[in-house]
């Protein structure tokens, strides 16, 4: 099986090791990835702002980059559902000013291709056993647009069940936002970092080592919390974990 | 909306505030945590509520795209029932309309059941410029009226009140708007519920005017329907001679048997309960006015237009006028949690107050323009919503209307609206994003510029990026982008 993997901006310049680990991971379990250089961000920041003429060339270009994969992986709940939920939206309503049926088309003939990592492992190679090795204890966070925009329900918690030496304890309060949010991020800094203390305290309370979610965003957000605060607990992208065995441990 | 919102800061100044008051937060989280966990439990009794969910939204839907017939046939029905209909383009004619009639009757005060519409035009400071004393007899309202207060929530107006702030009030405040609170008076829910019973039945007893909202109107009977809790709304529907309901167009439904969902999911999204106690309704004057003289022998319907009619003009957005006013998009928003109904700007707070006011108030404001970014756009209000507004959606929509302008209809009109003022910096920057992110050559070098310089990455960075640095930390810069990784393990082979 041949996959393209859609790295995301953030995890190419912020985040490389995620991308690293989702080659590995699916190398593993025998996937051929390909990375066609022409992609970029999915322009969910631009859409999400409320610049949707800004986002309709970087929808184009993803399109385009991705027009010969019959799967494309992107290790981004958030990203995943921009293409999945957004794209066709942004091109119904560009048909409707106008614009053509060509950005319509574009995102009509991706949407239903692109899978987020958990969906991709879980559904299409039908694995929750991935054979990781993380001898740590980890609680996760659902990213809002993984759980409640693609509905991603359990399949990340299956996976993290099935690595060995994993001990998974429960985030209370797991389905709240981080306060993340893209740009709500900066424009509501107050109610941001609220909602991120909350979240990161509820995560301290499980007694974990590790805190794990499967969007860079957010944990970019919970991250640079924890690091503010000189919290002990580190956050880790849940590909990371997977992609981690005994042989090969995470650094 | 309300003159007492005017002036307000935009969002995330009003919002600062709130979250640094631990009592208001404390008073918040363990209000709506409590009402949210009820909720999800009640909900779940019912094994066809999401049957239930989409038979509201389409009855709404329905409802609104043939709302001008339904209004008339609405207007024939509560005629022919003894009742007169009133209709008001905007706040200050449904305001002049009330007041007018109130005078008729040579009253100086009324009795008010909650209304969000009255709230919304602000009837209460207008029949007071006029002379006219309207006392709020919902318990909540009655606590955020005498506290010189404002709402805070759609269903619980004083949720951000606890217990010992309400015995305060009730002490200093009760007595001069009528009968003085028991002495001693303690913060015990009892306690508080009696002195608030027995100030409200001198009020009951003495009215000869109410004014009411209604929750739902029956386009095909002309009977108005009323939800509450307390039994005060009855008390204020039946004793008064002359019944006064402002209500908002949108809360039409065709026919009697479509209350039949409504009655499911509005007391189960609200409250949590299967049923609300006091559920009433009445058509015209009512059967029972020859009989044994109960009810009022005038009532008169004011509908009340204030943007509705310029909201359901635009496509995305006009889902908001479904909303059925149960508010458990608050009860679940981790925004308005921290943030306070205050907030908002508006009678309508939390994620429905978001996208609502700005369309019937337009986005010319700097609330109203931040009100469509007040959200992380989590998803979890278009989840319980019973109607199933996909709040997330008209949210982003109405944020490009903010940022980029576009066409609207404002009075009927339809216009362009220009991009809102300030935002220059915020353009240029998306648009140069766009641009770098559209040339991944120059993406790549500005991977490889940032790699080399990471050393020298500032803790802290000036303008918008203070924004993060004040309170987390940046994340690292690696020593080497993921495709620039990719072309050495690989080969740059595309």
């Amino acid at each position: 099986m041949r996959a393209a993997l859609f790295v995301t901006c953030v995890n190419d310049a912020l985040y490389p090791r995620t991308g690293i680990a989702v080659v590995r991971l699916l190398e593993r379990l025998g996937v051929d990835v390909d990375f066609p250089a022409a992609q970029s961000c999915c322009g969910q920041p631009q859409y999400n702002t409320g610049y949707r003429h800004e986002t309709e060339p970087l929808m184009r270009r993803t399109a385009r980059a991705f027009a010969g994969h019959e799967f494309v992986v992107t290790p981004s709940g958030s990203c995943a559902a921009m293409i999945r939920e957004h794209y066709p939206r942004i091109g119904r309503k560009a048909a409707a000013e106008g614009r053509g049926g060509e950005l319509a088309e574009a995102a009509a003939s991706l949407a239903p291709r692109v899978y987020e990592l958990t969906e991709f492992l879980v559904d299409v190679l039908g694995v929750t056993d991935v054979g990781a090795y993380f001898p740590h204890t980890v609680t996760y966070h659902p990213s809002c647009h993984g759980l409640r925009g693609l509905g991603l329900g359990d399949r990340p918690r299956r996976l993290l069940t099935a690595v060995k030496g994993l001990d998974l304890v429960e985030l209370p309060g797991a389905e709240e936002c981080c306060g993340f949010g893209g740009t709500f991020a900066v424009k509501n800094p107050d109610v941001s970092t609220a909602m991120g203390a909350d979240k990161t305290a509820a995560a301290a309370g499980t007694g974990a080592q590790v805190l794990c979610g499967a969007d860079n965003s957010c944990l970019a957000h919970l991250d640079g919390l924890l690091r503010r605060a000189d919290s002990p607990m580190r956050t880790l992208h849940l590909a990371e974990i997977l992609a981690a065995t005994e042989e090969e441990p995470l650094p | 909306m309300t003159g007492t919102y005017l002036g307000m800061p935009a969002f995330p100044e009003a919002a600062r505030e709130a979250v640094r008051d631990e009592v208001l937060r404390a008073n918040l989280r363990h209000a709506t945590h409590t009402i949210r966990d009820k909720r999800a439990r009640s909900v779940a009794e019912l094994a066809d509520w999401d049957r239930l969910r989409a038979a509201g939204k389409a009855v709404k839907d329905h409802t609104l795209r043939h709302l001008d017939r339904y209004l008339l046939q609405l207007e024939e029905a509560v005629t022919a029932a003894g009742g007169t209909v009133h209709w008001a383009a905007d706040a200050d004619e449904a305001n002049r309309i009330v007041t007018d009639l109130v005078r008729a009757t040579g009253e100086r005060e009324v009795v008010k059941v909650k209304s969000m519409a009255t709230q919304e035009i602000g009837l209460n400071e207008a029949l007071e410029a006029a002379g006219i004393a309207a006392y709020e007899t919902d318990l909540a309202e009655l606590i955020v009226q005498l506290g010189h207060d404002r709402p805070s929530h759609i269903l619980v107006p004083a949720i951000h009140r606890n217990r010992a702030e309400i015995r305060d009030i009730f002490r200093t405040e009760m007595g001069s708007w009528g009968r003085p609170a028991p002495e001693p008076l303690g913060d015990d829910p009892r306690e508080l519920a009696e002195a608030a019973r027995l100030h409200l039945r001198e009020k009951f007893l003495r009215a000869r005017v109410a004014v009411s909202g209604a929750n739902f109107m029956v386009a095909e009977t002309g009977t108005m329907v009323v939800l509450e809790s307390e039994g005060n709304g009855r008390m204020c529907l039946t004793l008064p001679e002359t019944l006064i309901s402002v209500v908002g167009i949108e809360k039409v439904v065709p026919t009697f048997r479509d209350l039949e969902i409504f009655l499911q999911t509005l007391p189960r999204s609200s409250t949590a309960e299967r049923m609300n106690p006091y559920t009433t309704m009445w058509t015209g004057l009512g059967p029972s006015r020859g009989a044994d003289g109960d009810g009022p022998a005038a009532f008169h319907l004011v509908l009340l237009d204030n943007g509705r009619t310029d909201t359901l003009a635009d496509e995305t957005g006009r889902q908001a006028l479904r909303c059925i006013r149960c508010s458990a998009c608050l009860n679940v928003c981790p925004v308005y949690e921290r943030a306070g109904g205050h907030a908002y700007g508006s009678v309508y707070p939390g994620p429905i107050g978001a996208i609502l006011s700005p369309q019937l108030r337009g986005t010319g404001t700097e609330i109203d323009a931040s009100l469509p970014y007040a959200s992380t756009l989590c998803g979890a209000c278009y989840e319980v919503c019973p109607v199933a507004i996909d709040i997330p959606e008209v949210l982003v929509h109405l944020r490009e209307r903010v940022a980029q302008g576009g066409p609207v209809t404002r009075g009927g009109v339809r216009v362009t609206l220009r991009p809102a003022d300030g935002r220059t910096a915020e353009r240029a920057t998306m648009r140069a994003a766009r641009l770098l992110l559209d040339h991944p050559g120059a993406l790549r070098a500005g991977e490889r510029l940032l790699a080399r310089a990471r050393r020298l990455a500032p803790r802290r960075l000036p303008g918008a990026g203070r924004a993060w640095t004040d309170s987390r930390e940046l994340p690292t810069v690696p020593a080497e982008s993921f495709r620039d990784w990719w072309a050495r393990e690989r080969g740059d082979t595309q």
